[in-house]
């Protein structure tokens, strides 16, 4: 039985909704396939008109996204020695070689620890303040909610100038703390606000049962409240680690070297003569995986229900 | 196993007082019955009992320990909840030992203890099963189980039964009784329901308006009620009143209602201005020659017994006769009522007054 529709649908009607969905899909993965097709593609063929569907896949893009490389004269390649590897190959076909890893790795890195740090760090004071937000007597409850909801109410950016005289005094600029803290600030009020109305859907009584059964509040509220609440925290943490990951404007203002992310990092990548396609395309794409990755990991957790019905209302 | 006293309870939530200086005891493995109607505090007063709920005022007292301000956990007694509030992350078993697992308990012992529990409440088969799926009658055991395998001082129950379906609930009232009867556990158990604290109680306490009307057992409850409200939550039908303006005098044995002067048991108490005779359906006979007479309206068929439902001078009543004796609506019959068993009850109070009849049960108040 479907809470949607009282007939079921005939099979005509299922079929022009499989068409629909089907073409909606093609029509948003496209520029996603453009984008992974063009990093496996050489530089002509990135650049080719009218664009080619079908190529002779390549790895040159990834290869030059992750080393840095310097053209050499074809006197002093045949002083080298054969390439060891089918990377040097590949360069060596071009009549460069490699003069060492690129920056990309690092960049990635860096992107890593502060994406999945503030996304930690967010969701954990998150679920303790919306732990004691819901369950506990709070002087000023609401008033204190309103004003964690209204630090979001102005773009973030339109800070940023006061933030980058603070991070230079303060020696943050440019730092993964930094970073992390500024990140985990903009998203509390979110993941707070988010985690709070999971939890007060938690019946209190688990809890309680737990009292009962000679557990602490503590212990109640790690064995009892956080396994219930796992829908809450993985859907809070999916939506902090994407601003993070994705966040490009002060990215660019605080960081340029030690904690550069991948966002500002990637616009950057520009091969020796003419702008390298395929090499920003690879990099693109594999900056795209972590945040799916972790999405199909937790998905488990988003399609679970609460409660599973073991509390009848 | 415990005896517990509560003496002058309160809670407030604010401006409003859920529980009104509330005392009575429970004496060692006593069913005790706490009943009221919704929203009287009886939930309220055993979550004070439990831990859950910290008294505005009062007293708790578990054996010889004052427990008002102790936590939950170190109260050592179990809580059956109104919805069963069984752990949803874990299967049957651990559900079931995870009160256990909280004493430190080793893994063979705790293993031995769930396995007796299970064979007790006939729950073996079910063991491993995620908790979602089951039955109510069968989360009702489990959530019992998770109590009783811990052989703690005493059980808590908040309207265990209240969420099984009909036909159910009656077999699940037996089982519970007769675990109770098995274990000797001092056990309190919260109803709205009257026929179900009649039927399981050793004692029972009816609450009002957070307020105690009166505590006592279920017999001395039902025949001599403290107060118009427990006359009427109590019994199905209700205790009838003949309301009427009048006075009684101490050491009077008959009072006047209307036309018709009618035998009361002697009088410890006098009373004048809005008074109410309370007499229970089963203690009104129907004859002829009756000096307060009614107009039948309708009867109801009960198998042995009927119901008559009667128009009076002073109000409907209901009687409960024989099937037998053949009434026919508007006639005007006869009531005679049994003198030994009828309370006198002052309307602005509430309250019966006393009589030698119900000294026994209300003297002491
Ligand atoms: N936490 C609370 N805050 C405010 N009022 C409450 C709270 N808990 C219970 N009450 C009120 O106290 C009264 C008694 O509640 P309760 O003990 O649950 O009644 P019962 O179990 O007899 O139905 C009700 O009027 C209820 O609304
Ligand atoms: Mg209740």
């Amino acid at each position: 039985m479907s809470i949607f529709s009282i007939t079921e649908p005939s099979g005509r009607q299922k079929w022009i909704a499989g068409i629909l969905v089907a073409a909606y899909a093609v029509i948003t993965l496209i520029p996603l396939l453009w984008i992974i097709a063009t990093g496996f593609k050489s530089p002509s063929d990135a650049i080719a008109y009218p664009p080619k569907v079908m190529f002779d896949p390549s790895l040159e893009g990834y290869v030059n996204l992750f080393t840095t490389q310097t053209r050499i004269t074809p006197d002093m390649e045949a002083t080298l020695g054969e390439p060891d590897t089918w990377y040097e190959r590949l360069v060596r076909e071009k009549g460069m070689v490699i003069a060492g890893p690129s920056r990309y790795g690092e960049r990635f890195l860096n992107s890593v620890i502060i994406g999945f740090g503030s996304t930690f760090l967010s969701v954990f004071l998150g679920t303790l303040a919306a732990y004691a937000f819901s369950r506990f007597k709070v002087p000023l409850k609401d008033d204190l909610m309103f004003f964690i909801l209204s630090t979001r109410m102005m773009p973030p950016i339109a800070v940023a100038i006061p933030i980058f005289l603070m991070y230079r005094t303060l020696g943050l600029s440019d730092t993964h703390l930094g970073m992390i803290l500024l990140y985990t600030a903009v998203n509390l009020s979110l993941a707070v606000w988010l985690l709070k109305g999971f939890i007060d859907e938690i019946p209190r009584e688990y809890e309680e049962a737990a009292l009962i059964d000679g557990y602490t509040r503590f212990q109640a509220f790690i064995k009892v409240v956080l396994p219930q609440a796992a829908t809450g925290i993985a859907s809070t943490a999916i939506f902090c680690l994407i601003f993070a990951w994705n966040e490009y404007a002060f990215a660019v203002l605080l960081t340029s070297g030690e904690a550069q992310t991948a966002p500002p990092f990637i616009p950057t990548i520009i091969g020796v003569g003419g702008q390298d396609w395929p090499a920003v395309a690879a990099g693109a794409t594999l900056f795209l995986l972590p945040v799916v990755i972790f999405t199909i990991l937790l998905r488990k957790h988003l399609l679970r229900g609460i409660t599973f019905g073991a509390v009848r209302k | 196993m415990a005896r517990i006293v509560i003496r002058n309870l309160r809670k407030d939530f604010g401006d409003f007082t859920a529980v009104k200086s509330s005392s009575f005891t429970i004496e060692d493995g006593e069913f005790f019955m706490l009943l009221g109607p919704s929203g009287c505090g009886k939930t309220t007063t055993l979550r004070m009992i439990a831990g859950l709920e910290l008294p505005s005022a009062g007293e708790i007292w578990i054996d010889n320990e004052e427990v008002g301000r102790k936590p939950a956990s170190e109260r050592d007694i179990a809580f059956v909840f109104q919805m069963f509030a069984l752990y949803p992350h874990m299967n049957v078993r651990r559900n079931i030992s995870y009160p256990l697992k909280s004493q430190g308990m080793p893994r063979t012992e705790i293993a031995t203890r769930v396995a007796e529990v299970a064979r007790i409440l006939g729950i073996e088969d079910i063991l491993d099963k995620p908790v979602g799926g089951l039955s109510g009658g069968d989360r009702q055991r489990v959530a019992l189980g998770r109590a009783i395998v811990r052989e703690p001082k005493a059980f808590l129950m908040d309207e265990p039964l209240g969420a099984l379906d009909a036909e159910f609930r009656e077999r699940m009232a037996a089982e519970l009784r007769a675990l109770h009867d098995r274990m000797g556990a001092t056990t309190i158990y919260v109803t709205h329901d009257q026929l179900e604290a009649m039927q399981m109680g050793d004692k029972i306490v009816v609450m009002n308006q957070g307020r105690i009307e009166q505590f006592g057992m279920p017999q001395e409850i039902y025949d001599w009620p403290a107060t118009m409200f427990v006359a009427d939550f109590i019994g199905s039908p209700a205790m009838n009143f003949l309301r009427f303006n009048g006075r009684v005098d101490k050491g009077a044995s008959t009072v006047s209602v209307g036309e018709s002067n009618l035998k009361i048991p002697l009088q410890l108490q006098g009373a004048s201005g809005s008074l109410a005779l309370g007499v229970r359906p089963e203690h009104i006979s129907l004859c002829d020659t009756g000096e307060y007479r009614g107009r039948v309206i309708a009867t109801e068929y009960l198998g042995t017994t009927q119901i008559v439902i009667l128009d009076t001078a002073h109000g409907t009543v209901k009687a409960r006769v024989t099937s037998n004796r053949s009434v026919r609506p508007g006639e005007t019959v006869g009531l005679a009522f049994d003198p030994e068993t009828l309370t006198l009850f002052d309307e602005n109070t509430g309250r019966a007054l006393l009589s030698e009849a119900n000294r026994r049960v209300l003297g002491h108040g």
